[in-house]
């Protein structure tokens, strides 16, 4: 295979990594931007959709897409249940103390992955693709279950877009993030969305974690690597902005995606290391950072 | 018949310092009462403690004699009290149009409010789409006055509004202000500079360290300069 279609193939692989990074990092994003809070358990989100996409679809009878389907939509719902309850039983009590929330996202990740080794296990676990048609490219096959993952997560980020700028939800959303005493003194309430949001968010990590195993088997560990690159993506694109996330996640994900193929992955990550470094140095607040008041 | 707003003796603290002491107002439609103070004596305090914004410690508050004294703060802004902050609070980077949408969101009343909150202020609605950052700065006051306007509110706080306004821009909110006196609404005004409050106010408060040291009638104020002296050093 000449360099031309190496080339390509990398580039596609980068952009399926960059699909599930941009659901995750996004996610991250919008409950900091909005709620200020820096949720480190976020990455376990992401694991606990995985693990009960596997549930789902190997509880469901008959074909694996309709398992596959059940889970896209089951294991985000599960999720940002949780995620709820987690904010009304913990967030809410610490008042949203950014230190004090830290701490407690901290303990939430140990608490869910513990909660999930004992269940589920230490096993890796595949989850079959809706389906296996490959596609004959000139000078490679390519998986279509592959191609339909970027095309996914194209659409959720429509819907997202649509709904931030489009909807009396996403307005209230907004107003709640640019100024919160404000949105209280208009009838905003407040706690109602930040419980939302923390729901929003971990879901949309879960949607990301459902369309990866398939390619990636279902891990009770598996949360770190999507954590710590969706960290990566949100300082690089600037806390709370969301195009800068959406920028910084096909970035990543493609520089990740390419230095993997032709390099190693160990090279990828210390380059996208460098990268948050260098933008930590020289523009601290972010490639699209906006001004705060 | 009850007041509009009426506030009992709040106490109100920032940790541990103590913000209000005893705070009781009481404000009838039709009637402008305003609050005058030095920096610092608590008057936006008062305000955002009135929207729950720092809940009070202790006290009640009644609007056209409900007691909201137990309600969290999004509940207030419904029982018709429209708020105007200092130094305005836009949503920036909203355009003019959604950030009136979010004075609508609080009382379904929709396009009728809208349209009747921008009678007061026509050069809004050429601007409807532009982003509310760049609008000057009296046109930046309109429209927080506009948003305050789109709850329909029956009492209207406004939190020095004409701070940092040319002489003509301040003209014309005072008008506005007169307008919606005379057309029956509660008008609470914070201001520092006395000249700006005479011409609208029907009663003066003055406030220093957190209390309200003593209530005026405007027409006692205008023969008495010495209390001005005594309480913002005019
Ligand atoms: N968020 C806060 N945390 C702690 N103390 C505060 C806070 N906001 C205000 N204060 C203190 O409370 C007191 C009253 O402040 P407030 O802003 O209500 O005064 P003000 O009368 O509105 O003054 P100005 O005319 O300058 O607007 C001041 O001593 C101020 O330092
Ligand atoms: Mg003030």
């Amino acid at each position: 295979m000449g360099f031309g279609p190496f080339l390509f193939l990398a580039t596609l692989e980068g952009l399926v990594q960059a699909s599930v990074l941009v659901l995750t990092a996004v996610g991250l994003s919008l409950v900091f931007g909005v709620m200020r809070v820096v949720n480190v358990a976020h990455g376990e989100f992401f694991m606990l959709g995985a693990v009960i996409a596997w549930f789902v679809a190997t509880n469901m009878p008959g074909d694996p897409a309709i398992g596959f389907i059940a889970a896209l939509i089951i294991s985000p719902l599960a999720v940002g249940a949780v995620a709820y309850v987690a904010d009304r039983l913990i967030l809410t009590r610490l008042n949203y103390n950014p230190e004090a929330t830290i701490v407690a996202t901290i303990g939430l990740l140990y608490v869910i992955q513990q909660s999930v080794l004992m269940t589920y296990g230490a096993d890796a676990r595949p989850v079959d693709p809706p389906f296996y048609y490959t596609i004959r490219l000139p000078w490679f096959g390519y998986s279509s279950y592959k191609l339909f993952v970027i095309a996914a997560a194209c659409v959720l980020l429509g819907v997202i877009w649509f709904v931030l700028k489009r909807t009396k939800w996403g307005l209230l959303m907004r107003a709640t993030q640019f100024d919160r005493e404000t949105a209280l003194a208009f009838g905003i309430p407040v706690r109602k969305v930040y419980s939302f949001v923390f729901a929003i968010g971990a879901g949309l990590a879960a949607i990301g974690a459902v369309l990866i195993v398939p390619i990636q088997q279902a891990h009770y560990l598996m949360g770190l690597d999507p954590l710590l690159l969706s960290f990566t993506v949100v300082i690089i694109g600037g806390l709370g902005s969301i195009q800068g996330t959406i920028f910084a996640a096909i970035l990543i994900g493609l520089s990740d995606g390419i230095l993997s193929v032709f390099f190693s992955p160990t090279l990828a990550k210390i380059v996208s290391t460098l990268f948050v470094a260098m933008v930590l140095v020289f523009k601290p607040n972010g490639l699209f950072a906006k001004a705060k008041r | 018949m009850a007041a509009s707003l009426e506030v009992i003796g709040f106490d109100t603290f920032y940790g541990q310092s103590q913000a209000l002491r005893e705070f009781s107002i009481r404000l009838e439609g039709g009637k402008v009462l305003c609050l005058l103070g030095r920096n610092g004596a608590g008057k936006t305090t008062a305000l955002k403690s009135i929207m729950g914004i720092i809940p009070p410690r202790k006290g009640k508050l009644l609007i056209d004699g409900n007691d909201l004294s137990e309600k969290p703060a999004y509940e207030i802004p419904k029982h018709g009290i429209g708020y105007v902050p200092q130094g305005r609070r836009l949503f920036s980077e909203l355009t003019v149009r959604e950030n009136l949408e979010i004075g609508l969101l609080t009382r379904s009343t929709g396009k009728q409010a809208l349209e009747h909150a921008l009678s007061y202020f026509p050069v809004l609605r050429e601007r409807i789409n532009q982003v509310s950052g760049t609008l000057s700065g009296g046109e930046q006051t309109m429209l927080a006055i506009a948003r305050a306007l789109c709850i329909e509110p029956s009492v209207l706080m406004l939190d020095e509004p004409t701070e940092g306004l040319m002489p003509s821009a301040i003209a014309a909110i005072r008008d506005v202000v007169i307008k919606l006196r005379d057309e029956g609404k509660a008008i609470l005004l914070v201001e520092q500079r006395v000249d700006a409050v005479i011409p609208v106010a029907d009663t003066v408060a003055f406030m220093d360290h957190g209390e309200i040291r003593e209530t005026v009638a405007i027409d006692v104020l205008k023969d008495n300069p010495a209390l001005l002296q005594k309480y913002v050093g005019v």
